[in-house]
């Protein structure tokens, strides 16, 4: 486990505030303690420093996992969010979509959200702004790339997407092996 | 005359309509073989039969009833011709008594088969009814053709089978049908012979009776009719045995019909008759071959249970809450989704899990800002509660040896929401080398499963004795690492809850007693108000009582999986060295600071027994030096002399040194005499270390040792290290 490189650490700004925008700092410095980031098998944790001195004491080889997987670094040190992030980004969240009962499932299919099972969306969301997407119930289901701006959603038409998805919460069972 | 008529050119001709047709040969056959319940046609020998018959059924019918327990509940499938049988076999039942006893005996078999030879031809003179188809056959002047015959004589059999509900009758039909086959062996040679003969063979050992029933395929129906009356009479043996019977027999045929009726191997099922009575041993197995019902628990992370069972149910979900016990839970009758696959399952809010998977975790019940250990965490459902109880504060190790398997941990972890629990992949026997000091410690061992048969049939036939004791070894090393992970100070907590998904005396109450001797730990009380308290004796073991405050829950009592949870209390970080049962140690030992640091500085000499032991040894001069310390080792080898042994070498050492380096006292050669005089053993070391001491010391020293020599063994090395740490406690 070790800490970020400034590089790592500018990538993985750079895609987190795609989704929450300014409010990383509201990651890290928490009310109930500071928290941080690490990297361990090309994987990012977010943590809280009192978790990250038990885990120190860990080996690395056998040490599976710490707070919670953000996401992980490719090959070419591009940074992939994962769903698991999924419960810090939907708090603060600048741009969300919500979509129709009809269309949840579609979604948790890993589908493209089209017109047709648009429910709401934040206004002035800019085109291929990163969005996160709930259930009309204000469950957060996952999160996307906005593929229209809100403008363009009103007039196009219902069969094309508006939302590209990047990850929903049902590859907790369809692609469980890859969260470690 | 017209149309010409040629007999020779037959024209066949259908059926008419009033032909009847011949259905075929089993139809035929069919009555036959039908018992004389049948209209048959009864030649006058037959009727004359049949009248003395009639005689005979009254009496043996008193006696029968009596004996075998048959009340009228079974008169409806008990046949009468079968019970003709039945009359023979209670005339012979003293026979049959002693027949059973030399059971395992051919002899017996042999005398008995002769007996009741001879008893068969006095009976045929006599005339006798329905036994003997052979004479039927030809008194009635029916010409059954041999397959007929044997079909008979099969169904007969078949027929006597499920009347009897016990050893006895069965043993009894077997014998009445050797018998028989031996009269009629003769007509029925060619085809039934060669079962004969293999019936005769498998009949001599004691198995015998059953490997033939395996022959002849008895259907469950009647294995079941016999299982429950043989627990009827194992109920009411008193009342209801036949005399002469022993317990063990009726018991025999209940393992074997269970193990044929459930599919379970002997060994389990010998297992589960030692663990239940048997009334409630078929209740057992009856929850065995069902699921127990589907429960969920809330993630108060994320949600609460009554917004949660609005949302299923909004879905289609049929639930209930799963019982005042508890809060969180939540039990689904059926549902039109896929319950492990809703939104609501997907966000977090609510795990799968089974019933008796809360109950450790609401006995060890973690509080905030703690730090808790799960060593066998996987799928992560006990963790998860863990952290929804803890509130995501303080930290949780989940750890599991099993590298696939904590996948699904990361997977339950991330899904729910818990943001303090670090995943790591030890082998749980390493534990408190890598990180100690947890105020709590959750060990769900890995065991045999015999609680979750109705999971997982496959353990009903693959568990045998070794497995069990692998397991219970496994368990015992686990206990100890994680009682050894705890942190006996710790301000809120030092807890350990120990559980299992078995029901077996071996991995349970063993492991906790084994716990409760090795290490400074005590039994609390789980805080579950139900299930079935633990096992303060089973068979020829015998535990600590606190045993009591564990509890034990079952498929049918409590209608959930199997379960066993002990909450332990660690009352101190030391690990007691020697086994706590020695009682004989603990009286003798002076428990004054200064005996006990002066033991354990020769013990940490013996540790390092070549390296010059100055250190200890300057400091056991000051001890030595001040009078008061020097009784406490007398009287504490007074103590242990009845014992004898005393680590020596060093202690010599010890003393050789001091008397070369310091100045002589009158005390030390005293003291050293003293100790020789305790210690009935010398040393080499003694020899070579005694040269340096005063002449007048050596000489007496010498004699000592010579005459010592003589009596002396060389102590070995088990016995050294049994004496030091009886001495070092």
């Amino acid at each position: 486990m070790r800490p970020l490189t400034d590089e790592e650490t500018k990538t993985m700004f750079e895609k987190l505030s795609k989704y929450i925008g300014e409010n990383i700092k509201l990651l890290i410095d928490r009310p109930d303690g500071t928290y941080c980031f690490r990297l361990h098998n090309d994987r990012l944790y977010y943590m809280s420093d009192k978790i990250l001195k038990l885990a120190t004491n860990i080996s690395r080889d056998k040490l599976v996992s710490v707070g919670t997987c953000f996401g992980k670094f490719t090959k070419t040190q591009k940074f992939r969010l994962h769903i698991t992030a999924l419960d810090f980004l939907a708090p603060y969240a600048k741009f969300k979509v919500w979509v129709k009962p009809g269309s949840e499932q579609s979604f948790l299919y890993g589908n493209h959200i089209m017109k047709s099972g648009l429910g709401r969306i934040t206004e002035n969301t800019a085109q291929y702004q990163g969005v996160v997407v709930f259930s009309m119930a204000d469950v957060p289901l996952g999160f996307g790339v906005a593929a229209k701006t809100t403008q363009e959603c009103r007039k196009v038409d219902p069969m094309s997407i508006v939302v590209f998805h990047q990850a929903d919460i049902g590859e907790y069972i369809r692609s469980e092996d890859t969260l470690t | 005359m017209g149309r010409k008529l040629d007999p020779t050119i037959k024209v066949k001709r259908g059926p008419g309509r009033k032909a009847r047709k011949q259905k075929g040969a089993e139809t035929e056959l069919s009555k036959f073989l039908v018992d004389d319940d049948g209209p048959k046609k009864l030649s006058s020998r037959s009727r004359k039969r049949a009248v003395k018959r009639a005689q005979v059924t009254k009496e043996p019918k008193q006696e029968e009833k009596p004996k075998k327990g048959f009340t009228d509940e079974n008169s409806k499938w008990l046949k009468p011709a079968p019970r003709k049988r039945k009359i023979e076999q209670s005339e012979e039942d003293e026979d049959s008594d002693s027949q059973w006893e030399e059971d395992d005996d051919e002899e017996g078999f042999d005398k008995k088969e002769m007996e009741e030879e001879e008893e068969e031809d006095d009976d045929d003179m006599v005339d006798d009814y329905g036994a003997d188809e052979g004479d039927e056959q030809d008194s009635d002047g029916e010409e059954l053709l041999p397959i007929e015959r044997a079909a008979r004589k099969q169904k007969k059999q078949t027929s006597k089978k499920p009347e009897s509900d016990d050893d006895d009758d069965d043993d009894d039909d077997d014998d009445e049908e050797k018998d028989d086959l031996k009269e009629d062996g003769e007509e029925e040679e060619d085809t039934v012979q060669a079962n004969i003969d293999e019936t005769e063979q498998f009949k001599l050992p004691a198995a015998a009776e059953r490997a033939k029933e395996g022959l002849l395929a008895m259907d469950l129906q009647t294995i079941h009719q016999r299982i429950r009356d043989n627990v009827d009479v194992l109920s009411h043996f008193s009342e209801k045995r036949e005399e002469g019977k022993e317990r063990s027999e009726y018991l025999s045929l209940l393992r074997s019909d269970l193990c044929t009726y459930y599919s379970y191997n002997e060994f389990l099922i010998s297992k589960l008759m030692d663990l239940f009575p048997v009334s409630e041993l078929i209740d057992f197995l009856e929850a065995n071959e069902i699921q127990r019902p589907v429960t969920i628990r809330t993630n108060t992370l994320k949600t609460r249970r009554r917004d949660l069972a609005q949302a299923l149910i909004n879905r289609g979900v049929n639930l209930d809450p799963l019982g005042k016990w508890s809060k969180v839970g939540l039990v689904i009758y059926d549902s039109s989704v896929p319950i492990g696959a809703t939104p609501e399952y997907l966000s977090g809010q609510y795990m799968l899990q089974g019933a008796s998977s809360f109950l450790p975790v609401m006995a060890l019940s973690p509080q905030e800002g703690e730090s808790v250990l799960d060593m066998s965490a996987a799928p992560g459902g006990k963790t998860t509660y863990m952290a929804q109880l803890m509130r995501n504060t303080g930290m949780i190790v989940a750890n599991d040896a099993n590298a696939d398997r904590l996948k699904s941990v990361v997977g339950n972890i991330h899904r729910l929401g818990v943001t303090n629990a670090v995943i790591c992949n030890y082998d749980g026997r390493q534990f408190p080398k890598v990180m100690g000091g947890f105020d709590r410690v959750l060990l769900d061992a890995p065991c045999s499963g015999t609680g979750v048969i109705s999971k997982d049939p496959g353990v009903k036939t693959g568990k045998d004795e070794a497995d069990i004791l692998r397991s219970a070894h496994l368990q015992k090393e686990l206990i100890l690492s994680a009682i050894d992970s705890v942190n006996a100070d710790s301000p809120t907590g030092g807890y350990l809850v120990y559980c299992t998904c078995s029901i077996m005396v071996e991995e349970n109450e063993w492991v906790v007693d084994y716990a409760l001797k090795k290490r400074n730990v005590k039994l609390v009380p789980t805080g579950l108000d139900f299930g079935k308290e633990g096992f303060i004796r089973f068979k020829e073991r015998r535990f600590h009582p606190s045993l009591k405050l564990s509890r034990r829950f079952y498929p049918h009592s409590q209608n959930m999986d199997g379960f066993f949870v002990a909450k332990l209390k660690k009352l101190s970080n030391a690990i007691p060295s020697a086994p706590r049962e020695r009682d004989e140690e603990e009286s003798s030992k002076t428990e004054t600071a200064a005996s006990s640091e002066q033991i354990q500085n020769p013990e940490s000499k013996q540790q390092k027994p070549n390296s010059t032991p100055e250190k200890s040894n300057m400091g056991q001069k000051q001890k030595l030096k001040p009078k008061k310390s020097e009784t406490p080792i007398i009287t504490k080898k007074t103590g242990v002399k009845a014992e004898n042994k005393k680590p020596d070498g060093a202690k010599k050492a010890k003393i050789a040194k001091l008397d070369g380096e310091t100045s002589k006292k009158n005390e030390k050669p005293d003291k050293m005499q003293k100790v020789k005089e305790l210690n009935g053993d010398s040393t080499k070391e003694v020899v070579m270390e005694k040269k340096e001491g005063s002449q007048f010391e050596k000489k007496n020293e010498m004699k000592r040792k010579n005459l010592l020599k003589n009596n002396t063994n060389r102590m070995g090395k088990n016995k050294f290290r049994k004496l030091k740490s009886m001495v070092g406690q």
